[in-house]
């Protein structure tokens, strides 16, 4: 299988500075928040690839940045052997982005209210001036709703409803990538199920490949083919999903098990992890983990590790073995 | 008080008169908790659990009422209390922590400040002794060096950390009882691990009662002693937490465990509950979940769904899972 994403090096800065005047009165530094630092990895075709980490962590950017929302501040993101930030040639860029999609987490928020269904599913196709006759009512039964439905409005439907309906709009272009950003996490359970079922079904179906951003172990476990973890916009570990839930290597990965809620952990008695994420204007030197990690030495405070390869796993942690 | 439980609610019914007529978001619902022990209240968005936990505390917006039922903390009833005599109950005797820590705070006061009104509001003391109280109650609940950040404004603390104050501040005046609405849910998962961490530790050690009101069932799994399972304002299951998890009753329980995604069912289908919660005006006729069950009947159908006290006291169901099996095994 090849990569159909290559994601290299790619490093996002965000300027979170106050107004020039407030700097000058104030005598305020300028503040840079490096949202994604160094992030490299690839995605085969027709897997489903997810990110987690907690908040701050980076993982809703990547996803930004993938389909083209954000631009990279160096590095690249490479979608078929081209990169969206600094390719030249017009159709090049209009055949990829026709590949790539994006269903956002909430479902409420991402459907325009005064727009009929039917005019939201075919407005990725209708932008580009296709055909669009009979596209929703196709894609909705697709997806599980009636062919009728493409009249109503977005508020005639219930939550999972409509993250069908977004996920019948990013259909309609017929892309091959699919980037899921917490698809799921407005969602009841029973809900949830329904629409993670939906997304392998389509994905057998169609040959799809999703990159599935989410915070949820769980839900990871249930969907992904590989999953990487980023801690502090850095990816600190990634592994085939059996590998990493069998055999966590990186001590933050570790700690995220540990603490993830178990249905089966009746009266389970952890000891909590200690501290918080840091702020990522200022983040730690050296490993960005050290200051939480229980088995920092002098050494991690300094430098910080680079992935490198531990059997199935890639790791970016000086003492994992 | 070793009998009484700390909180009783016997038969509980809010209802909201609507131009499309009555709602009732809470349907003849019993619970008990008692000293020490933490009560999970889990269901999906609109199964009446928070509007549950703001009728015992008094906070259930207008037009939504108590109509019917009682409500006894520590024996007393409390459901028919004037809003100052409830006021003075809240804070006291019951503390309450909100989903989203922000919003429960204000942001133009120092923790400080609302901490020590608080404590002053109940607790006969002086200004210097109710800060001193509201330093402690910061340590108690792992905030470093509470009494420089006392002076600190909500703004200055992460989530986790606002969260600590606002169990602070349910706690600082010592209550019975702590109805705990989501308390994790805007949360990281290693800082809900801390957070439940300390609900937990803070139960045993001062033998507060707790309703904790959450949709994970994994959090309801670790922390809760019992579990009440809510569909469509109505009671669907209750029972201990270990016995209602691993052998459901109720077919909407048993629903909910299957469409989770669990480490050990791998990469299979996840069984789904076909359709979604019914809305309050639109309940269906007879049991509010046939639509949506296997086990339907026509009874299920025509006849509203049993109350708890009226089966067997744990699932609310006509059929419940493991009695008809046992019934077939013996015929």
């Amino acid at each position: 299988m090849s990569a159909i994403i290559k994601v290299e090096h790619l490093t996002r800065v965000f300027d979170v500075s106050k107004p020039w005047l407030n700097r000058v009165i104030e005598r305020l530094p300028r503040a840079l928040l490096t949202a994604v630092s160094d992030v490299s990895f690839e995605i085969e075709e027709n897997s489903v690839y997810a990110l987690v980490g907690e908040s701050g962590s980076g993982k809703s950017t990547i996803g930004k940045i993938m389909v083209g929302l954000v631009a990279p501040s160096e590095g690249s993101v490479q979608v078929e052997d081209v990169d969206l930030a600094t390719e030249t040639d017009a159709t090049k860029v209009e055949a990829v982005r026709a590949n790539i999609q994006m269903i956002f987490q909430d479902p409420f928020a991402s459907l325009n209210p005064r727009w009929r269904v039917r005019d939201v599913i075919a407005e990725p196709v209708a932008a580009k001036g296709g055909d669009t006759t009979g596209l929703a009512e196709k894609l909705l039964e697709q997806v599980g709703l009636s062919a009728a439905d493409a009249g109503k409005y977005p508020h005639e439907f219930s939550g999972g409803q409509r993250q069908r309906i977004c996920i019948a709009r990013a259909l309609a272009s017929e892309p091959k990538i699919i980037v899921c950003d917490e698809p799921t996490s407005a969602l009841d359970v029973s809900v949830q199920a329904q629409v993670l079922n939906l997304m392998s079904d389509l994905r057998e179906e169609l040959g799809l490949t999703y990159l599935f951003i989410s915070h949820d172990l769980t839900v990871v476990q249930h969907m992904a083919d590989r999953i990487g973890v980023l801690y502090l916009g850095r990816l600190v570990e990634e592994a085939p999903r059996d590998v990493l839930f069998d055999d966590p290597k990186h001590p933050y990965t570790q700690m995220l098990f540990a603490a993830a809620p178990k249905m089966d952990g009746f009266g389970r008695e952890i000891d909590p992890p200690k501290g918080e994420i840091p702020d990522a204007i200022n983040p730690p030197t050296g490993c960005a983990f050290h200051p939480r990690c229980p088995l920092a030495i002098e050494r991690c405070s300094v430098e910080r590790p680079e992935m490198r390869n531990l059997g199935a796993t890639r790791v970016a942690c000086h003492l994992a073995e | 008080m070793t009998d009484t439980p700390v909180l009783s609610v016997r038969n509980l019914v809010v209802e909201i008169p609507t131009r499309h007529g009555l709602l009732r978001p809470v349907d003849d619902v019993s619970y008990d908790i008692e000293a020490g022990e933490i009560l999970g209240v889990v269901g999906e968005s609109g199964a009446g659990k928070s509007m549950t936990g703001n009728a015992v505390i008094g906070l259930l917006d207008p037009p939504a009422r108590i109509t019917s039922g009682e409500i006894l903390l520590s024996g007393q009833p409390i459901h028919n209390l004037e809003r100052s005599a409830l006021r003075r109950l809240r804070g006291k005797k019951m503390g309450m922590i909100f989903q989203d820590p922000l919003t429960s705070l204000n942001p133009l006061l120092t923790i400080g400040d609302q901490l020590s009104e608080t404590i002053l509001e109940h607790l006969d003391i002086s200004q210097t002794q109710a800060r001193k109280r509201a330093i402690a109650a910061l340590e108690e609940v792992g905030i470093p060096a509470a009494s420089a950040r006392i002076n600190s404004y909500p703004h200055e603390f992460s989530g986790g950390m606002r969260q600590r104050v606002v169990i602070a501040l349910a706690l600082c005046a010592e209550p019975d009882l702590i109805i705990a609405d989501e308390p994790t849910t805007a949360l990281d998962v290693s800082v809900q691990a801390q957070i439940m961490a300390l609900l937990k530790r803070l139960c045993r050690d001062r033998g507060v009662a707790v309703m904790l009101v959450t949709h994970d069932m994994g959090v309801i799994a670790e922390a809760a002693d019992r579990v009440a399972v809510m569909y469509a304002g109505r009671l669907a299951e209750l029972g201990a937490v270990r016995e209602v998890l691993t052998n459901a009753r109720h077919p909407y329980t048993a629903g909910l465990m299957a469409s989770t995604p669990l480490a050990s069912q791998g990469r299979k289908r996840l069984r789904q509950i076909p359709g979604a919660m019914p809305r309050l005006g639109a309940l269906p006729t007879g049991c509010a979940f046939h639509p949506r069950c296997d086990h339907a009947q026509d009874q299920c159908r025509q006849e509203p769904g049993p109350t708890l006290d009226r089966c067997d006291g744990r699932a609310a169901c006509w059929f419940p899972i493991g009695a008809d099996t046992k019934e077939e095994a013996q015929a």
